[in-house]
C-alpha cells in the first residue's frame, strides 16, 4: 500500500454515495443501444473495457505529488512546460516530399510561405532503402513516396534557397539515417552555417523497422552501433540537433493497439539509452536530444490518455531505472501524426473531420509538434489543396478553439485520469514480456512485438468485418455511386529516369579516386571500433552517392532478411 | 454415401509484397483471412521481384496470386507479374490484388490483365468471396 498524503479522489460523502447506488440501479435496467456500432461500446479501439461512467472510486489510488504533478514538473503527466501553449505553440511541421529534389523545394517554399513553422522532409522508398535511383531494385519506386535523394547534389537541391540556419528541419529516415544527417551537414556546411547551429530531428529509429515499417538494411545489432555512433557525434558536435525520434507511428500503423505502441516505442528508446550507456556515455549527455513520435488515431480519449501516461512511463524509468539527474532528460519530447491508417478511401472529405478530431487530442495530449494528414492521402500523394486544409486544421485549433489556453483541460477528469492509468499499467506488462526476452533487440528478434501487432491487427479488422465497429463510408453510409477524385498527384515515369540519368551524371562528373578512398576508410571504420559519422561526412564530400556507400557498410555488416510470419 | 465437388485439397493461394515496399498489415491480414477461410496460403514477405513471385506460384502450384502494393509502385509492378505468368505460361493463376491504388490506375490494371484490384476498406467476406469462386474456377479447368 502507498501512503496517500494528498489522493486525488476526494473521500465521498453518504449522500454521494447513495447517488451512485441509485444510478447504478437505473443503469442496469437501462438496455444498452442496439444496431449500426453497438458491438464495441464497452470498450477503446484498442479493446481497453470502458466503464459507463466514472467517478472518484476510479483515481482514488492516485496520488496527487506522485502521479500527477504539476505541468513542467516530474513527472510530467501535464505537460513537460510550465505553461505549455501559452508560451509556444507546438510546430506546425508537414512531412512533404515526392518526385525530385526540386519539385520538392518547390512544395517546401510554398509551405513556408503559408506559415510553417519547420520543414519535414520525406524521402522516396529507393533512398529510405539505400538504393540509388538507377538501381534495378528502385524500378517503379522512384520519387513516388518522397523525394529522391541520392548524392550531395539533390540535397543540396532539395534546401535551395532555405536558410537552413533559420528553421528546423525532420528528416524521417532510418536504415541510412547517418548518411542523410552527413548530406545534411555538408550541405548546410557549403551554404556557410556551421553544424553546431543545425537544429531538427533525424528519425533514425531502426527498431521499429523491425517491428513494423520494415525498411532496414543491416541487421539489428550492427544498425543499433551506428545509431550509437550518431548519439556520440551529435552530442560532441551538434547540440541542437536530436538525434533520435523513437517512433510509435508506424508500429500503430501496422495495426497495434495504443498501449502496444506506447510499449514498444518507450522499450525502444530504453534499449537506444541501454545503447548508448554501454558505450561509456552518461545518459545525460545524449537523453535530453531523445524525441518521441507518436500517431494519434480515432478514439479521443484514448489517444489523450496515452500522452499522458508516456509522459509519467518515461519519467520514471529515466529517473530511476536509468539513473538520468538532468530534468531535461527525464521529459518526454514528442511529435505526433494523424493516423493515416484511420482515413477512407471512401468519401475521403470525411477524412478531413477524421483528422480535426485526431488532432485536437494531440493538442489535448500536450504535444509538441504535429502533422495533420491531407485528406487524398490514403488515395495517392497529397495535392497542393489538401495539404493546405490539412495545415489550416491546425491553425484553427491553435488560433480559434481556445483549447490552447489551458494547460491539460482533461487533467483531473476522473475517466481520463483512470485510463491514463490503465495504460500505464499495460505498458508495464509489455515491459515484464520484454524482459524475459532478455531486453528489446532480443524481442524483436525473436518476433514478438511483430507477432503482437499483427494479433491486434486482425482482430481489430474482423471487429469491422463483424459491424462491431463502423467506419463511416466503409461499412455503413456508404454512397455506392460515389465516383473517385480524378486530380490526384501523380508521379509519371519520367521522373525515375531523369533522377536515374542524374545520378549517371553525377557518378561520371567527379574525382573518382577520392570517391574509392573514402568508402575504402568508410569500411574500414565500420569493421573496426571507430565512429562511423567523419567517414561518412568525408563519403559526402567526396560525392559518393548514397547506394554506393550503404553497398560498402553492407559489405561489412550485411543485409538483414526477416523470417516472415503472419 | 455421398458425393462432393469439394476439391481433393483446398485452394492455395500465395500473397506477395513486391518491390521496396514495406507496409504488409493488409497481406497479413488477407493472408490469415484467406487461411482462415479454409485455402493454404503462402505468404511470400516482402521485397519480392516479380519473378519471384510468378516462381512461386508455379513451385507450389498455386491457383491464385494475391498482391499488395501500398508505395505507389502499382503500374509498374503489376505488369510486370502479368507478363511474368504469361512468359511462364501460367497465365491461368487468378492473379489479383490491393492497395492505394487509384480507381483509374486499378480500370488500366484490369485491362491489362489482373482479374481484381481490392482498395482500402474492401470488406474481407468480398476478397474471400472473390478468391474462392475465381481460383475454385480455376481448379475445375486445370484440375
Amino acid at each position: 500500500m502507498i501512503d496517500r498524503a494528498s489522493g486525488l479522489g476526494p473521500d465521498v460523502s453518504p449522500e454521494y454515495r447513495e447517488l451512485v447506488e441509485r444510478w447504478e440501479a437505473k443503469a442496469d435496467r437501462t438496455p444498452p443501444r442496439t444496431g449500426k456500432g453497438s458491438g464495441a461500446v464497452d470498450r477503446t479501439i484498442s479493446d481497453v473495457p470502458l466503464k459507463t461512467v466514472y467517478g472518484p472510486a476510479d483515481v482514488a489510488h492516485l496520488d496527487l505529488a506522485r502521479d500527477l504533478g504539476v505541468p513542467g514538473e516530474y513527472p510530467y503527466t501535464r505537460g513537460i512546460h510550465p505553461t505549455m501553449y501559452r508560451s509556444r505553440l507546438w510546430t506546425m511541421r508537414q512531412f512533404a516530399g515526392f518526385g525530385n529534389a526540386k519539385q520538392t523545394n518547390e512544395r517546401y517554399h510554398f509551405l513556408l510561405s503559408q506559415g510553417q513553422m519547420g520543414l519535414s522532409v520525406a524521402f522516396d522508398m529507393p533512398t529510405l532503402m539505400g538504393y540509388d535511383s538507377d538501381s534495378p531494385k528502385s524500378l517503379g519506386e522512384v520519387g513516388k513516396c518522397g523525394v529522391a535523394i541520392d548524392s550531395i547534389r539533390d540535397m543540396e537541391t532539395l534546401f535551395d534557397g532555405i536558410d537552413l540556419g533559420g528553421i528546423t528541419t525532420s528528416m524521417t529516415i532510418n536504415g541510412p539515417a547517418a548518411i542523410a544527417l552527413a548530406q545534411y551537414i555538408v550541405t548546410a556546411e557549403n551554404k556557410g552555417t556551421p553544424r553546431a547551429k543545425l537544429g531538427g530531428t533525424l528519425q533514425a529509429d531502426i527498431l521499429k523497422e523491425y517491428i513494423a515499417q520494415k525498411e532496414w538494411i543491416f541487421p539489428p545489432r550492427p544498425h543499433v552501433r551506428v545509431i550509437v555512433d550518431m548519439m556520440e557525434f551529435c552530442a560532441r558536435e551538434m547540440p541542437k540537433w536530436n538525434t533520435i525520434s523513437v517512433s510509435g507511428y508506424h508500429i500503430r500503423e501496422a495495426g497495434s493497439t495504443a498501449a502496444q505502441e506506447l510499449a514498444f516505442t518507450l522499450a525502444d528508446g530504453f534499449a537506444y539509452v541501454e545503447a548508448a550507456k554501454a558505450r561509456g556515455m552518461d545518459v545525460d549527455e545524449f537523453a535530453p536530444r531523445l524525441s518521441y513520435f507518436f500517431n494519434s488515431h480515432i478514439d479521443f480519449f484514448e489517444e489523450i490518455a496515452k500522452f499522458r501516461a508516456a509522459r509519467r512511463i518515461y519519467a520514471r524509468h529515466m529517473r530511476d531505472k536509468y539513473g538520468a539527474k538532468d530534468p531535461r532528460s527525464w521529459q518526454l519530447r514528442f511529435h505526433t501524426q494523424t493516423a493515416g491508417c484511420s482515413a477512407t478511401a471512401q468519401q475521403p472529405e470525411n477524412n478531413i473531420v477524421r483528422v480535426a478530431f485526431e488532432a485536437m487530442a494531440a493538442a489535448l495530449g500536450g504535444t509538441q509538434s504535429l502533422h495533420t494528414n491531407s485528406m487524398d492521402e490514403v488515395l495517392a500523394l497529397p495535392s497542393e489543396k489538401s495539404v493546405e486544409i490539412a495545415l489550416r486544421t491546425q491553425q484553427v485549433l491553435a488560433y480559434e478553439t481556445n483549447v490552447t489556453n489551458v494547460v491539460d483541460p482533461l487533467g483531473g477528469a476522473y475517466f481520463v485520469e483512470a485510463l491514463t492509468d490503465e495504460m500505464e499499467r499495460q505498458v508495464e506488462e509489455y515491459f515484464a514480456h520484454i524482459a524475459e526476452f532478455g531486453g528489446m533487440v532480443e524481442a524483436v528478434e525473436a518476433g514478438y512485438p511483430q507477432r503482437e501487432i499483427a494479433d491486434a491487427s486482425y482482430r481489430y479488422q474482423r471487429s469491422i468485418e463483424s459491424g462491431d465497429r463502423v467506419i463511416v463510408g466503409v461499412n455503413a453510409f456508404e454512397r455506392p455511386d460515389e465516383q473517385q477524385a480524378s486530380d490526384l498527384l501523380k508521379i509519371g515515369a519520367e521522373i525515375e529516369r531523369g533522377q536515374a540519368r542524374a545520378v549517371q551524371d553525377v557518378r561520371a562528373n567527379r574525382d573518382g579516386g577520392a570517391v574509392e578512398a573514402s568508402l575504402a576508410a568508410l569500411k574500414r571504420a565500420c569493421a573496426g571500433d571507430a565512429n562511423v559519422m567523419p567517414y561518412l561526412i568525408d563519403c559526402v564530400k567526396a560525392v559518393a552517392t548514397e547506394g554506393e556507400i550503404v553497398d560498402a557498410m553492407v559489405s561489412v555488416y550485411g543485409r538483414y532478411t526477416e523470417t516472415t510470419q503472419f | 454415401m455421398t458425393t462432393t465437388n469439394a476439391p481433393a485439397r483446398p485452394l492455395r493461394v500465395i500473397v506477395a509484397k513486391a518491390g521496396l515496399d514495406g507496409h504488409d498489415r493488409g497481406a497479413k491480414v488477407i493472408a490469415r483471412a484467406l487461411r482462415d477461410a479454409g485455402m493454404e496460403v503462402i505468404y511470400t514477405g516482402l521485397f519480392q521481384t516479380p519473378e519471384q513471385i510468378v516462381q512461386t506460384a508455379i513451385q507450389e502450384d498455386a491457383d491464385g496470386i494475391g498482391l499488395s502494393i501500398l508505395s505507389g509502385a502499382h503500374m509498374t509492378l503489376f505488369p510486370l507479374v502479368v507478363e511474368q505468368l504469361k512468359a511462364q505460361g501460367a497465365d491461368d493463376v487468378v492473379f489479383f490484388g490491393g492497395g492505394t491504388i487509384p480507381q483509374e490506375d486499378a480500370a488500366e490494371l484490369k485491362r491489362l490483365g489482373v482479374r481484381e484490384i481490392f482498395t482500402p476498406g474492401a470488406p474481407l467476406s468480398e476478397i474471400i468471396t472473390f478468391v474462392e469462386r475465381e481460383c475454385g474456377k480455376r481448379r475445375e479447368l486445370v484440375g
